[in-house]
């Protein structure tokens, strides 16, 4: 492009494909069986686990920060990819559970681990926020804008769950998971669907701004609400037509998929989404629900990690990933598995 | 325009597939929450099941007052 008949403008050279080389997962040190979480809510550990599958949830520490488990995770993924932090152009973290306006998470978990500087910030789409991550990642990659892209899901929903909303305290986990995004010779991660319904902004949110917190004579922190019937019927449905949208754009039909990694909401959710989708029987689902609980950003990486680890999922093997939140906020892509 | 019984019918076949209640119990005076154990979660499954196999559009807010069977084929029946 000339840019006035004598010079021209150098842009970036990028690759033709990205692909993520490798995973890693920081699950809390506590395990919080539905036992414990019952009384507040006047409920049994059968009715927690018909209504939504989850047995056991993590909650994290005072220590187990964002940042923290961050670390973890990503040291964790870079381990798996066999990447050195120095090799790390950009950090992209998704969460909504950072307790600083700034700076960002990303900054302070890119110089812990190592990086030569690399490019750090977060972005907030709740729980779609790893997938929506993944896609930037991807075409940061292929457009030449970094060669190694650290993407990390993270959140600690259990400091804005009200112990006593029988709605939601059963419902979210803490955790963190990462993967490294890196140039491939063949590809790898599939055009990303995507998109945000701010017609159900309502649907699931934080119930008071902090504005609203700090004008208040006895402030108290504020609590996630969501109206659970509303989401179920938009995440089960609507978002098993996203889903399918991003096989149809990669090219991948039902019967040539292994592995489905929806966002772990609920496991009503992810089975109704399935039932909803005619996946065939081979399609191994991801079901880290029962063990993690909803982990928001950092579902669909701890999800895949836990898949991988376990021999659930294998190398090669071609996954399709959606994670849908508030927003209401969604991203679906077929991605190869490291 | 299909009959009361053939309404019920389908919307039996779609509760049976959503959370595998015998069909014949699925009977105009019976309750879905007391009578067939059919929670929250799986009545926006019917719900949604019926939109599609009805052509008919039934809000998240109706969805609380259809108690029995039978008023869930009475709001298909008026919105067909």
């Amino acid at each position: 492009m000339p840019l006035d008949g004598s010079r021209t403008l150098q842009v970036a050279e990028g690759t033709s494909y990205a692909r993520i080389l490798g995973v890693g997962a920081y699950r809390p040190r506590r395990i919080v069986p539905n036992s414990e979480v019952v009384d507040a809510i006047d409920s049994s550990d059968e009715w927690i686990q018909q209504r939504s599958g989850i047995r056991n949830r993590r909650w994290a520490a005072d220590d187990e920060t964002v940042e923290m488990m961050s670390v973890e995770a990503s040291r964790a993924a870079l381990a798996h990819a066999g990447i050195d932090a120095r090799q790390v152009d950009c950090v992209v973290v998704a969460t909504v559970s950072h307790m600083l306006n700034l700076p960002s998470a990303a900054s302070a978990i890119a110089h812990e681990l190592g990086t030569e500087q690399a490019a750090a910030f977060d972005i907030a789409a709740a729980c779609a926020g790893f997938c929506h991550a993944l896609a930037l990642a991807n075409d940061m990659v292929r457009a030449g804008s970094a060669r190694h892209v650290l993407v990390v899901g993270v959140d600690k929903l259990s400091t804005m769950t009200d112990r006593t909303d029988r709605g939601t305290a059963f419902i979210f986990g803490d955790g963190a998971g990462a993967v490294v995004v890196g140039p491939s010779e063949t590809p790898a991660i599939g055009p990303v669907v995507w998109g945000s319904d701010g017609e159900q902004y309502d649907l699931i949110r934080q119930d008071k701004s902090w504005t609203d917190v700090l004008a208040d004579d006895d402030p108290t922190y504020p609590f996630m609400t969501m109206q659970g019937s509303a989401v179920f019927r938009w995440a089960s449905f609507t978002m098993a037509k996203t889903a399918q949208q991003a096989l149809d754009r990669a090219g991948v039909k039902a019967d040539e998929l292994d592995v489905f990694i929806p966002h772990q909401a609920n496991m009503r959710i992810t089975n109704a989404m399935a039932r909803s989708m005619k996946l065939p029987e081979h399609v191994r689902i991801a079901r880290d629900i029962a063990e993690q609980g909803n982990t928001s950003a950092a579902s669909v990486p701890l999800a895949l990690e836990r898949m991988l680890a376990e021999g659930e999922a294998a190398s090669g093997d071609v996954a399709l990933m959606i994670a849908f939140g508030a927003g209401l906020a969604y991203a679906a892509q077929v991605v190869v598995l490291p | 325009m299909p009959s009361t019984e053939e309404i019920r019918t389908d919307l039996a076949a779609i509760v049976n597939e959503v959370a595998g209640i015998p069909e014949a119990d699925v009977q105009l005076d019976k309750s879905f929450v007391d009578d067939l154990d059919v929670d929250s979660l799986s009545m926006v499954e019917v719900v949604v099941a019926a939109e599609e196999k009805f052509g008919v559009t039934i809000p998240d807010d109706e969805v609380k007052n259809l108690k029995t069977v039978g008023d869930a084929v009475s709001f298909i029946e008026k919105a067909l």
